[in-house]
């Protein structure tokens, strides 16, 4: 105050008599009332945690006189039984190690066993060669604060609580749109395999399989636009319309027609109602099954024959199903005999990120590992293809599902070579049958017969590779 | 030493002379190896001194914590065998302090051959009272403690977790960070409290058969002196020494009375 500023005249400090009111009430302020009835707790104790000092505002708010307290008690005995454990673990060690610590929730226990909760904050005064002295606390009501925060943390309690459950009841609505378990086919091996991007909503990816007479199987797999709560009722709809048209008339060309009809009338509603679907008829012949594929706007399906033959098979003409009204689909069939295996999927596999810069895994790649497993079974190309997607991490973003079937060898051959599926070695073959010359003959021998003739399933891989 | 295996997953510090006797010192619950920072750089003239972090703790690997390993004391027991083993340790002098000093009864009963000695620093077999025995707390007393834990986790965010992990590129993050020696993941913390305060290793006690040093403080509001009586003898032929000390962690109330203690017992041949 005494600072006079420029132009004053040296009596000005003196003067202004109208202003002496307020003056005058803030040098009554003095430091000792400010400690003692401060707007918050003080309290001063030794290293050993002994009260060597409190302030008027604090017995009030606990109900304590200050004899009670002043070299009788320690700051931990006016906590809780809870709030102790944690000053002793948790509060004193990081104040011994950081000089203070702030902000700290903790209950005091009043005199007359109420609860108080409080924030405190600590710091420890030091002699000036740097000795701790005495610890200066600072305790503040936080009731209002505490109630809040407590309502906070039961909010996010509710949240993870409805979190679980909403994932409870996804995991049940996908398995209502998925078969719980792949009918039996005779003649036939199956297997799928559904890789879930997401435990909160409802993936986009569907497959089936069910049987339409003694001797006729449909089966279809495909991928509606997007995911959650929309995408789960398109899948429900699409599924009972394949299955219902296909129990009416199975040509994969008319149950493609009338899913693109059912679809086309949601699209009109809502242009994200569509699909991409292969569909397929699979029929009994012989030792082995005739399949007519349709497909709409979907990745074509993987071959591999039991010579060693891969190739992706074409289904030409399919459009989006329920884009276009007048959408046209064509039929292709193709014939699966012992050992040949095929392998259908969702866009999931082949787009996956390989790495960070967003590189796919794509079709060639596929393609080779397509060739690296062949000949195969479904139960092995299933579990390659599993194998593959965890391979992935956190490239796989989007849904996958693969549905794969294969014509088992005649059981006389899988009996005698004690061989059951692809991934075995041959018994007394070598440690390394794929290296084994008289692969190399078999596969030279191109009849399709020689895995009987040897008694040995194909294993061409490795010589196909290198061709 | 090599970045691999216990070392990055319990941040194994070795600090000291390599042919002398072997200190490890392990943190209870509540904080992590800086717990013994007044005293560990003192004993490293006299002995090689391990320190390490509890998976969970500090700046141990968070992501290798699994509920089911820690939920019982044995989970952290076989980390601390597992690092004897790894640093290819004999004769180890372990010293826990609060809940690990049943941790290192739990390993020293399991794995006698790698150690030489206990030292088990304000140790109690079990916190909550039972029929006959006094551990001086209740099971509602447990759970005070676990809301206290939650009311004090409220600022902990999921963004701290790279921080608490180790931020080898941005050492200052962690020094920005108040109270930033003993953050730990809340759900951790809650994991390891009930760990701690709900175990019972009395009748582990008796499966020490090294010699076995307690040390406690004359006024610990969590390891109260009958506590440590009873430890002592349930101990065959342990010692016990009584410090004039307050409060739970004397290597920092208490640290020139604690490392006299660790030494004497630690270098006594007879011991």
């Amino acid at each position: 105050m005494n600072t006079a500023e420029p132009g004053s005249s040296p009596a000005a400090p003196h003067g202004g008599h109208g202003e002496a009111a307020p003056f005058s009430a803030l040098l009554e302020d003095s430091a000792e009332d400010l400690y003692e009835n401060a707007p918050c707790g003080y309290l001063s104790t030794l290293l050993n945690g002994q009260i060597a000092k409190v302030n008027a505002t604090l017995l009030a708010w606990l109900g304590y006189t200050r004899d009670e307290l002043v070299g009788r008690r320690s700051f931990s005995d006016l906590l809780t039984v809870g709030g102790k454990l944690y000053h002793e673990t948790h509060f004193a060690p990081l104040l011994s190690m950081q000089g203070e610590i702030g902000g700290v929730a903790l209950e005091l226990q009043a005199a007359d066993g109420t609860r108080l909760p409080v924030l405190v904050s600590s710091a420890v005064k030091t002699s000036p060669a740097g000795e701790p002295l005495l610890i200066r606390t600072t305790i503040f009501d936080a009731r209002d604060r505490r109630a809040y925060e407590r309502e906070l943390l039961r909010a996010r309690q509710e949240a993870d609580l409805e979190r679980t459950r909403l994932q409870a009841l996804v995991t049940t609505l996908q398995r209502s749109l998925l078969p719980p378990a792949l009918p039996a086919v005779p003649g036939l091996e199956t297997a799928a395999h559904y890789h879930f991007a997401s435990l909160d909503e409802v993936g986009g990816d569907f497959y089936d399989l069910f049987p339409l007479s003694q001797n006729r199987w449909g089966l279809f797999l495909g991928d509606v636009c997007g995911k959650g709560a929309r995408a789960a009722a398109l899948t429900s709809l699409i599924r009972y319309t394949l299955r219902a048209v296909a129990a009416y008339d199975p040509d994969p060309v008319t149950v493609m027609g009338a899913l693109n009809a059912a679809l086309h009338q949601e699209y009109l509603r809502d242009y994200r109602n569509f699909c991409t679907a292969i569909f397929g008829l699979l029929t009994l012949q012989g030792n082995g099954f005739t399949l007519t594929l349709a497909s709409g706007g979907h990745p074509p399906a993987l071959l591999i024959r039991a010579d060693c033959t891969v190739a992706f098979q074409p289904t030409p003409g399919g459009q989006l199903i329920g884009a276009w009204g007048d959408a046209r689909f064509i039929a292709t069939t193709i014939r699966l005999d012992p050992g040949d295996a095929l392998l259908l999927y969702t866009d999931g596999l082949t787009e996956a990120r390989t790495d960070s810069a967003g590189g796919r895994y794509g079709d060639g790649a596929l393609r080779t590992l397509a060739r690296n497993l062949a000949p195969t079974t479904a139960v092995a190309a299933v579990a390659a293809v599993t194998a593959l997607l965890e391979s992935f991490g956190g490239g796989l973003d989007d849904d996958a599902a693969i549905l794969a079937l294969s014509v088992p060898l005649p059981q006389a051959t899988r009996t005698e070579t004690g061989r059951s599926g692809a991934g075995e070695r041959p018994a007394g073959g070598s440690a390394s049958p794929q290296h084994q010359d008289d692969k190399h003959d078999d596969h030279d021998d191109h009849d399709g017969s020689n895995a009987n003739k040897h008694g040995v399933p194909l294993a061409c891989a490795v010589s196909r590779d290198g061709a | 030493m090599g970045d691999t295996g216990r070392f990055a997953r319990n941040n194994v510090v070795v600090t000291g002379c390599e042919d002398k006797p072997t200190l490890m010192l392990a943190h209870g619950f509540g904080c992590d190896q800086n717990l013994w920072h007044l005293v560990a750089p003192v004993l490293a003239r006299d002995f090689r001194v391990v320190l390490f972090d509890h998976v969970g703790a500090g700046r141990s690997d968070l992501s290798a914590w699994e509920p089911g390993r820690y939920a019982t004391l044995n989970g952290y027991a076989d980390d601390v065998t597992r690092i004897c083993r790894e640093l290819d340790l004999r004769d180890v002098v372990f010293v826990g302090h609060s809940v690990s000093a049943m941790i290192g009864v739990l390993a020293a009963a399991s794995q006698p051959g790698l150690f030489g000695k206990l030292i088990l620093l304000c140790p109690s077999p079990r916190y909550v009272d039972d029929a006959g025995y006094r551990g001086g707390f209740s099971q509602a007393d447990i759970e005070e403690l676990l809301e206290a834990l939650d009311s004090n986790y409220l600022g902990w965010s999921a963004a701290m977790a790279p921080v608490i992990m180790g931020n080898p590129d941005r050492p200052e993050l962690g020094e920005e960070l108040a109270n930033s020696f003993c953050r730990t993941d809340p759900r951790i913390a809650r994991a390891f409290a009930r760990t701690t305060f709900l175990s019972d290793n009395r009748a582990d006690l008796a499966r020490v058969t090294i010699p076995t040093l307690i040390l406690q403080c004359s006024t610990d509001a969590i390891a109260p002196p009958e506590v440590g009586a009873f430890v002592h003898a349930q101990i065959p032929g342990s010692s016990l020494v009584t410090l004039a000390a307050t409060g739970h962690c004397p290597q920092l109330s208490a640290p020139e009375a604690t490392l006299a203690a660790i030494t004497a017992f630690a270098a006594d041949p007879r011991s």
